[in-house]
Formats: structure tokens, sequence, C-alpha cells
């Protein structure tokens, strides 16, 4: 495990993404190498964070391998989540659109 | 480590009388049949569906002469399209006692059960008696699941579980990792990993196969609370729970039911073959667990992030939390915590062979958490299977 700061986990050299490693509150200090940005929105465990700025169609990778593109402009240090990047395969299910995914098909 | 060895040879950590419902009509007779017995490793398991489906079949078939059971009493309603002669006399030819009971002659509910518990009684006794032979790991199915995954799983349990099952593997043992729609997007490092080169375009067609089945349902194996923690697109969940495979070499890929005769690497494939019928493929952890149970697993490593409970009927589930936060809350349905790793309390290696340890003291006979819980799920859907091609398992 190549651990990049105390609170960030980068898995592969070539990621573009960082792992959360124990929840961030909003007003933290974000620790990406030598810059330090101040945690905006609660960051949970295990959720994402941009390890520089990511271009609008970008792939995004983890693990070393592509896990999604972004579909905007993400800046270093931002909140990697289902809002700004997409899957290549398949659509991803939340709660918040079981609404449509069950509307019946006209 | 001492087994039950089995007429047919084979060798279970387990001595599980199995009573089972051939149709939903018969589900609460063969429950209460179960219940004054059921801290006695009595077990139920059964089919709901009234239509014959030849995946179902295999799956019963598969459990009931499973090396960790002992004894079956089959329970019939009677006007259910299960073949329930054909598998009475499968089960009698393994060796094991079977019987099976027809709710439409005994006379009805209350002399159903009565002569259930009759059955149960008398098997009880001959069961004490099973013979025990020396067990090593080498005699060992170990299968792997992840269920309510998040962004810790595949950081922590998932690759824990995989530094376990090399070691197994290296000591011969056989090991299955599944869900090819949960390996969408891994397609191409897993086929690198093929130990026979006709076997890589098979790894590649299954995933292709899940991907297809997953697009035509509209809706990946990805739930609400993969993305609350932290889990984005079916590519990620799918890199965290390929991690379960370990590094070793890939030596087959199994259809449920498939045994492997042999230790060694095994993919298990879970998607139906054909058309797409009776929705998804597994509609639950619950199905997959008992698919890795009719190959033969004597033990079930369940990875969770989010914290699920279940355990199974007829072979034992550890428990593996890979988040610590969870871990907190849910620590008496848990084995392990692999959370741990998160908070540098212990690395991947470490957590590797306390799961590695874990096993061997469940396979002598120690409860898991969820054994202790009485957690006995089972639930078999209806699927159908084309024969496992001759390019899937090793010559």
């Amino acid at each position: 495990m190549n651990t990049s700061s105390p609170q960030l986990l980068r898995l592969h050299e070539a990621d573009n993404v960082l792992t959360v490693l124990s929840t961030l509150e909003p007003g933290d200090a974000l620790h990406l190498g030598q810059t330090v940005l101040t945690v905006g929105k609660r960051l949970p465990i295990g959720h994402k964070v941009a390890a520089r700025p990511i271009a609008a169609g970008e792939k995004i990778c983890k693990y070393g391998v592509p896990i999604g593109s972004a579909v905007c402009a993400i800046a270093e240090g931002e909140h990697v989540h289902t809002h700004n990047i997409k899957s290549d395969y398949l659509p991803t299910f939340e709660r918040e659109n079981q609404h449509s995914y069950f509307q019946p098909t006209p | 480590m001492k087994g039950f060895l089995r007429q047919d040879g084979r060798k279970g950590i387990r001595n599980i009388t199995a009573v089972v419902y051939l149709v939903e009509c018969a589900h609460h007779v063969a429950r209460e049949i179960v219940f004054p017995f059921r801290d006695q490793q009595v077990h139920l398991i059964g089919f709901p569906g009234c239509y014959p489906n030849s995946y179902a079949y295999r799956m019963v078939r598969q459990l009931c002469t499973h090396p960790n059971v002992g004894a079956a009493l089959l329970v019939s309603l009677g006007c259910e399209g299960f073949n329930r002669a054909a598998l009475l006399e499968e089960i009698r030819a393994s060796g094991r006692p079977a019987d099976a009971i027809v709710i439409q002659q005994e006379g009805g509910t209350r002399k159903t059960i009565a002569e259930g518990h009759r059955w149960i009684r008398a098997a009880l006794e001959q069961l004490a008696a099973t013979p025990t032979t020396e067990m090593g790991v080498s005699d060992l199915i170990i299968g792997t699941v992840c269920g309510g995954s998040d962004a810790t799983s595949g950081i922590t349990a998932n690759p824990a579980v995989g530094r376990a099952f090399d070691r197994l593997i290296a000591e011969g043992a056989g090991a299955i990792f599944e869900e090819t729609g949960e390996l969408i997007g891994c397609e191409a490092i897993m086929a690198a990993r093929a130990a026979r080169p006709e076997l890589a375009p098979e790894l590649l067609a299954c995933v292709d196969k899940a991907a297809r089945y997953y697009t035509a349902l509209g809706h990946g194996s990805f739930a609400p609370g993969n993305a609350e923690g932290g889990l984005t697109t079916q590519e990620e969940k799918s890199m965290g729970a390929y991690c379960k495979s370990g590094n070793s070499p890939i030596d087959g890929i199994l259809k449920p039911g498939d045994v492997p005769d042999r230790g060694g690497l095994y993919l298990l494939d879970v998607v139906p073959d054909g058309e797409v019928r009776w929705g998804f493929p597994n509609i639950s952890d619950v199905q997959e667990i008992g698919e890795l149970i009719a190959c033969g697993s004597h033990i079930t490593l369940f990875t969770t992030g989010r914290g699920s409970v279940v355990g199974s009927a007829i072979s034992p589930v550890i428990k593996i939390c890979a988040n610590p936060e969870t871990y907190r809350r849910l620590s008496d349905d848990m084995d392990i915590n692999a959370g741990k790793i998160l908070e540098g309390e212990a690395t991947l290696e470490e957590v590797g062979n306390e799961i590695y340890a874990k096993i061997l003291a469940v396979a002598a006979g120690a409860q898991t958490a969820s054994e202790a819980l009485g957690h006995q799920e089972c639930s078999i859907v209806y699927k159908s299977f084309e024969p496992t091609g001759p390019a899937c398992m090793p010559a």
C-alpha cells in the first residue's frame, strides 16, 4: 500500500483519485501533497477525491485501471462521486433516481 | 483436523440433516419439522417453485449430497413438479439416509410434522455414529462472496481474502470466487491470469455474457448502499470485488453445482445461459452463497463493508468486515475485523493470515458468528445453464 498522506490512500501510481481513509468533516484540512485545502462537504470513509485537476471526459483511474469517465471538469481535491463521473459500461443506480427507474414504460 | 467421512468418499466439516421443502406450499411444514431440532445441526433448505427446473433440481441434489450433509428428508406437498423420486434415488445412491414425506398422502400438516419429527430423531441417532477421518487443507473447498460492499471492501477485506486464497491454493485447496456481473471491467486483466491459453477466451466470454444480461435488465449488480459507501461505478465495484481472487493462476470456470475434482482457483459463472429469463441472475447475496456451497464449498468467506448479517444453511459463513466504522456497529455479527488495516493496526498480510487461521478453526468445529446466531439462510430461484464447456476445466 502506497500511502500519499495519512488521510488519503493512493492505490496505484497511475491513479488520479485518492481514497479517504477516515471520514473528513467540513472545515478539516485536506492534505494533497504540498497543497492544503479545506474540506467543504463531508467526505465519508472510502470516498474519493481528485489527486489533480481532471478534464471532462478524462478516464478516472483507481487500482491503476479506468473505473469510469469524468462527466465534467473536476478540481484538485474535489469529491469524485456519482455526480461527476459515470460508468463506461452500465449506468449507476441510486435511491434518488429509483422513481424514474420504476416509472412504467409508456 | 477431523472430518466426517461419507460413504461416497467425500469429507465434511459438519454433520447436518437437511430438511428440504420441494415447493413453497410445503415450506411451513418443513420449517415446523426442523424447529425443535434447530440447534442440533438440522437445517432447512428448499425450492419454492411448482414448475420443474433442471438448475433447481441440480442445486437441491448438490446441497443434499454435500459433504457437510449426512442425511436428508424431503417434504413434498404431492402435486408439485419437482422430481422427488429421482432426487430420493440419487441421495440414497450417495449412501446417505434419505426419505420423502408427502403431505397429501401423510394426512396433512399435523401428521406430516409428527412423522418428520420421528424421522429426524432416528436420523440423528444414525448420524451420531458417522465415521470420522483425517482431513487436511487440500481436502477443503473454500468459496468467497462479497455483499453490502462499500469502497473499503476493495482495499481491506477483499485483498486480505485474496492473500488467504493464495495460501490455501498453494497448499492444495480448491478456492472459488464468483459473480461475473461484478467482474465487468476486469475481464482483460482476469483473462491474463488463465492457467491455460484456451481458458482466456472463456473468461472473457462469461463476463461479456454478464454485461449483456445486466444491460438487457437495465440494472447492474450495484445497490444504492454501494454508492453511499463511496463506490461510483460498476467497474470500481468490480475492481474491489476482483481482489478477492488473489494472485494465483485461474484454473477453471464452474457453473452452479460443478464440484472441482482438484485444488486450484475457479471462477463461478452465476449468470444464466441463453436469453434473459426469470429476471436477475441472483436476486440477493443468499443465492450466491448457496451456489458456492452447491459447488462443494465447505466454508464461505463473506466480505462486507456496509454490514451484512447473513449466514447459510449447510456450510458455515465466515464474515469479514472491511469497514472499521461498520465493525464497531455490527461486531456481534462479524468474525474478522479487516477494517483495522485502515486504522494502521494490521497489514493485509496479517489479516490474510487471520482469515486462514479462522478457516482451520471453523473446519475443526468452531462456530462462526452467524452459526452461533442461528443464521441458516437458503434461497434457490429459477435459472437455466448449458453444460460447462471442455475448455473451462483442467484436463
